[in-house]
C-alpha cells in the first residue's frame, strides 16, 4: 500500500464513522426529543394523544386526590388553562399544592395527561426553572414568587433534588 | 483573622501567578536559565499560599465561624464534623477554591518533579499553568470570595444543603477535580510544545503518566458520584444523562483517546498532531464542564449559586482558552514534523478506531448536551434530550469500540495480522457466544439485545485475558517459564488487560441492571409483606429518632429468604429543621454483586407508609468495571517507562520483555 492509499484508507474510515454518527444522531433527533409545555400551549396547539411531552405550570391548590394504590390524580395549571394529571407512584419529596411541578407523559384519549415521571427539579423557592420562565412569558408570574426567590438569601441555592431525582418511575 | 489572612495569601497566589505567566517566557526567549527557573520557585510559594489560603477557610468552616458569609450560608454548630470539612467544598466559592488549590498541587508536583524536563519545555509548561491559575483566582477574587464577612454575624448558620451531607461529598468532588484539573497538566505540556515548535516521542513520555493519574481519578470521581446518585437519590437510578453528568463524561471520553494516541505518539513518533489537539479538547472539555456546573446554566444539586456575574466571567475564560489554544494550535501544528507511517491494520490503527470512535461519541454527548441550551436561545422552545436520545446514538457508536477493544492490544505495531488475531481470539469469542446462549435460554423477560450485551462483555473480559495468555504463553509452554514471562510482562501490558476487562464487567453490570431490575412500589402497613425477586420483606415498624441536626422516621424491615431470615434493613427519611427539607436515605443489602434497595415515600395518616423496593442484579458491577479500570491504570503508572524522572529503561530490562 503507498502512503497515499493508507493516507486514503484512514480518512475513509473516519468519514464513514463520522457518517454514521450524524446519522444515528439525526434518526435520534426525530423521536426521542421531548418538549416542553404549559397547560396554555397545550390548549392552543392541540397536543395529540400518546405524544410525549414534558408538562409543567403550578398544581392546582385542593386539586390533589389520592386513590388507592398510590394512584394520585392533580390538576396542573399555569394562570390561562388547566390540565388534569393522572399518574401512578410516589411523589417526589418536595412535591406540594400551590408549587411548581414538571411531569413527563402523554395525553390520553380523555385528555387527561398521563404522567410516568414527576420531576422535582427545582430550588428551595419551589419554583423549577423551566416553569418559572414559561410563566413569566406569559404574563403570569406572581410577584410573590419574585419577592420569595429575591427574599431567600441566595436565590437558585439548590435545596434537593437536582437531577431527575425524587423523580418517580 | 484567619478570614483576613485566607484573603491576602490568595491576593499573594495571584500575585505569584502573574509572574509565572511572564518571567519564564522573557526567560525562554533570552536563553535564561535564572529567568527560567523563577517558575519552578514561584509555582512552589503558589501551592503554599493557596494551600494557606484553604487551610484558613477549612479551619473558619471547623470553627463555625458565622461572621464569615460563606460558613454563615453553608454549615450550622451542630453539624458532625466530617460535614464541616467537607461543606467547604459543598459550595461555589469553596468548590472554586478546591479547583484553584489542585491546579496549584499539579503545578507544584510539576515544578517539583520535573528535574528531568528540559528547562525551557518546564518554562513553558509552568508559564501556561500560571495563565490558567491567574484567570481563577481573578474569577474567585472578582466574584466569588469565599471569605466576605458579615457585617451583623448571626448566632446560627443556614446548614448545609441536606443531600449533601453525605460522606460521598467528602471523596467525590475531589477526586473528580484531581481528574478535571489533572488535565490542565496535558494542555500546558500541548500549548509548551506549540509555543516551542517542537514534539517528539519523549514529550509523549513525559504528557502521559499526567494524563494518566488525572485519567484514573477522573474515573473513580464519575464512579463514586455516579454510586453517590444511586444511594442518595432513593429511587436507584445511577446515570441520568443530566448535562451536569455529560459535564465530566466529555473529558473522560476525551481523556481516554488522548491516553491512547499519546501511546501511538510514544511507541512510533505518529499522530503528533493529532495528540496536542486531542490535550487542548480534553481541558477544553474540562473547562466547559466547570462552566455548565458552575454558571448556573443548569438547574441541578452541582449549581450552587446562579449569579450571572460569575456564569459570565467563567464563559470568558472558556472563551480565551479554547479560542487561544485552537488558534495557536490552527497557527502552529503544520510546523509539527509528521512521522510515522503505519498500515490501516495495525496496532496504531486500532488506536486510530479507538480514538475515532472515542471522540465520535464524545462529540454525540457534546451534542446532546448542548443542543437544548442552544434551542432554548436562539428558537426559543424548551425541550430536554435524555436517555432515549443517547441510548439511539451513544450506545452503538461504545458498541462498535467494545468490539475492536480485545482486537487492538494484539495487533502488532506497523502491520498488523488480522486473521492471525482473529484466530487468537477465537476462544474470546466463542465464550462470548456460549454466554449469549446461557443468558437466552436462562433469562425470561427483557430485550432480546441483553443476552447479546452480555456476550460482548464477556468477550471483552475473554479478550483481555486471551491477551495475557497469549503474552505469557500460557497453556503453550512449562508453568516455570510462563511465570518468568509474566514478570517480565511490562507492567503496562497488565494495566491494559484489567483496564479493559473493567469494560466489559461494567457492561455487563449496566445491562442486568437495566433489564432484569424488579421494582415494588405500595404502601405498606405494619406486618405487612413485600415479595420482591424471592426475597420477603416485612415491616416491622416505624420509629423516630432525633440525629444531630435532623428528625428522622426509621423504617425497620426483616428480610428473608425461603423462610429463612436474612438481615434487618432501615431505610430512613430525614428531615432539617433548619432548612426546611427533607431526603430519603436508602438501605441496601448486598448480597454477591446484586443488591435490595429500600426507600420510603410519604406517611399517610393512618400509619401506612408508601415503599419503594427494588431487586437490583450484579448493579454492583458498574461500578467494579471503574475500579478495575482505575486499577489497570495504577498499573500502568507503576511501569517503569512511565515513571516520572526515569530517563530510559535499561537494555538488560529490555530484553526481558517478550516480543509484541
Amino acid at each position: 500500500m503507498t502512503r497515499k492509499q493508507r493516507r486514503m484508507t484512514i480518512i475513509g474510515g473516519s468519514l464513514a464513522v463520522l457518517a454514521l454518527a450524524a446519522a444515528l444522531v439525526l434518526n435520534a433527533l426525530r423521536d426521542s426529543i421531548v418538549f416542553f409545555s404549559t397547560p396554555t400551549m397545550v390548549a392552543e396547539k392541540h397536543v395529540e394523544p400518546g405524544k410525549r411531552f414534558r408538562l409543567g405550570g403550578l398544581v392546582q391548590p385542593g386539586s390533589l386526590q389520592r386513590g388507592d394504590n398510590l394512584a394520585v390524580t392533580f390538576e396542573v395549571a399555569d394562570g390561562g388553562a388547566k390540565l388534569p394529571v393522572a399518574y401512578k407512584g410516589i411523589l417526589p419529596d418536595l412535591f406540594r399544592e400551590g408549587q411548581g411541578v414538571v411531569a413527563e407523559g402523554a395525553l390520553d384519549a380523555n385528555g387527561v395527561f398521563k404522567a410516568d415521571t414527576v420531576l422535582a427539579k427545582h430550588d428551595e423557592t419551589y419554583m423549577p426553572k423551566d416553569v418559572a420562565d414559561a410563566l413569566k412569558k406569559q404574563g403570569h408570574w406572581k410577584d410573590d414568587y419574585g419577592a420569595q426567590a429575591s427574599g431567600g438569601g441566595k436565590p437558585g441555592a439548590t435545596t434537593a433534588q437536582g437531577n431527575p431525582q425524587g423523580a418517580v418511575r | 483573622m484567619i478570614a483576613e489572612s485566607g484573603h491576602y495569601a490568595l491576593v499573594l497566589a495571584l500575585g505569584l501567578a502573574l509572574i509565572q505567566s511572564i518571567v519564564p517566557l522573557i526567560g525562554a526567549r533570552l536563553r535564561d536559565a535564572a529567568l527560567m527557573n523563577v517558575a519552578r520557585s514561584t509555582a512552589l510559594a503558589q501551592l503554599l499560599f493557596v494551600g494557606a489560603s484553604f487551610v484558613a477557610l477549612v479551619t473558619l468552616h471547623v470553627n463555625s465561624d458565622f461572621s464569615v458569609a460563606n460558613v454563615y450560608e453553608n454549615s450550622h454548630s451542630m453539624k458532625p464534623l466530617l460535614y464541616k470539612i467537607t461543606g467547604v467544598w459543598g459550595n461555589h466559592e469553596g468548590s472554586m477554591l478546591l479547583w484553584v488549590s489542585i491546579l496549584a498541587l499539579f503545578g507544584g508536583l510539576v515544578a517539583a518533579f520535573g528535574n528531568n524536563l528540559p528547562l525551557s519545555l518546564r518554562a513553558h509548561v509552568l508559564a501556561v499553568q500560571a495563565w490558567i491559575a491567574s484567570a481563577f483566582y481573578l474569577f474567585i477574587l472578582m466574584t466569588s470570595n469565599p471569605f466576605l464577612r458579615l457585617v451583623n454575624p448571626p448566632i446560627e448558620g443556614r446548614d448545609l444543603n441536606p443531600v449533601l451531607q453525605d460522606i460521598g461529598l467528602a471523596v467525590h468532588p475531589p477526586m473528580l477535580y484531581l481528574g478535571y484539573v489533572g488535565f490542565s497538566i496535558s494542555f500546558s505540556f500541548a500549548i509548551a510544545a506549540l509555543l516551542e515548535g517542537r514534539i517528539d516521542a519523549a514529550w509523549a513520555r513525559w504528557v502521559r503518566p499526567w494524563t494518566l493519574v488525572a485519567w484514573i481519578f477522573l474515573t473513580l470521581g464519575i464512579a463514586m458520584g455516579s454510586y453517590w446518585a444511586y444511594y442518595e437519590l432513593g429511587w436507584g437510578g445511577w446515570w441520568f444523562w443530566d448535562p451536569v453528568e455529560n459535564a465530566s463524561l466529555m473529558p473522560w471520553l476525551a481523556g481516554t483517546a488522548l491516553l491512547h494516541s499519546a501511546l501511538v505518539m510514544e511507541k512510533r513518533n505518529a499522530l503528533k498532531v493529532w495528540t496536542i489537539l486531542l490535550s487542548i479538547l480534553t481541558f477544553s472539555l474540562s473547562l466547559l464542564g466547570t462552566f455548565l456546573v458552575r454558571s448556573g446554566v443548569i438547574t441541578s444539586v452541582h449549581a450552587f449559586a446562579t449569579d450571572p456575574t460569575r456564569g459570565v466571567f467563567i464563559l470568558l475564560i472558556l472563551c480565551l482558552f479554547i479560542g487561544g489554544s485552537l488558534s495557536l494550535f490552527a497557527g502552529r501544528a503544520t510546523s509539527l514534523k509528521q512521522g510515522g507511517l503505519f498500515a490501516p491494520i495495525s496496532r496504531e490503527g486500532a488506536l486510530v478506531l479507538n480514538n475515532l470512535l472515542l471522540t465520535v461519541a464524545c462529540a454525540v454527548v457534546l451534542f446532546g448536551t448542548l443542543y437544548p441550551l442552544a434551542m432554548e436561545v436562539l428558537a426559543d422552545f424548551k425541550m430536554s434530550v435524555g436517555a432515549p436520545f443517547y441510548n439511539l446514538t451513544f450506545v452503538p457508536l461504545f458498541t462498535l469500540l467494545l468490539l475492536a477493544v480485545p482486537f487492538g492490544p494484539m495487533l502488532a505495531w506497523k502491520r498488523g495480522d488480522l486473521l492471525g488475531v482473529t484466530q487468537r481470539l477465537l476462544a474470546a469469542g466463542v465464550a462470548g457466544l456460549v454466554a449469549v446462549a446461557i443468558v437466552w435460554g436462562w433469562a425470561s423477560g427483557g430485550s432480546t439485545l441483553a443476552p447479546l450485551a452480555i456476550g460482548l462483555g464477556i468477550f471483552v473480559i475473554a479478550g483481555a485475558v486471551t491477551d495475557i495468555v497469549e503474552r505469557t504463553g500460557l497453556v503453550r509452554l512449562p508453568f516455570a517459564t510462563v511465570l518468568h514471562r509474566a514478570r517480565g510482562l511490562p507492567r503496562s501490558a497488565w494495566g491494559t488487560a484489567f483496564a479493559h476487562a473493567g469494560l466489559g464487567v461494567a457492561l455487563i453490570g449496566i445491562v442486568c441492571e437495566t433489564t432484569w431490575n424488579s421494582e415494588y412500589i405500595a404502601t405498606m402497613k405494619q406486618n405487612d409483606v413485600a415479595h420482591v425477586a424471592g426475597y420477603d420483606l416485612k415491616l416491622d415498624g416505624l420509629f423516630s429518632r432525633q440525629g444531630p441536626n435532623f428528625r428522622e422516621m426509621i423504617a425497620e424491615f426483616n428480610v428473608s429468604r425461603d423462610g429463612e431470615k436474612l438481615s434487618v434493613m432501615t431505610p430512613s427519611k430525614r428531615s432539617f429543621t433548619t432548612r426546611g427539607s427533607s431526603t430519603t436515605e436508602a438501605a441496601l443489602l448486598t448480597r454477591g454483586a446484586s443488591q435490595l434497595y429500600v426507600s420510603l415515600g410519604d406517611a399517610t395518616a393512618e400509619g401506612s407508609i408508601a415503599v419503594r423496593i427494588y431487586h437490583k442484579p450484579l448493579v454492583l458491577m458498574i461500578w467494579w468495571g471503574p475500579v478495575l479500570m482505575a486499577f489497570g491504570g495504577v498499573l500502568s503508572l507503576s511501569d517503569r517507562r512511565l515513571r516520572v524522572g526515569a530517563p530510559k529503561p535499561a537494555r538488560a530490562k529490555q530484553r526481558l520483555q517478550p516480543a509484541e
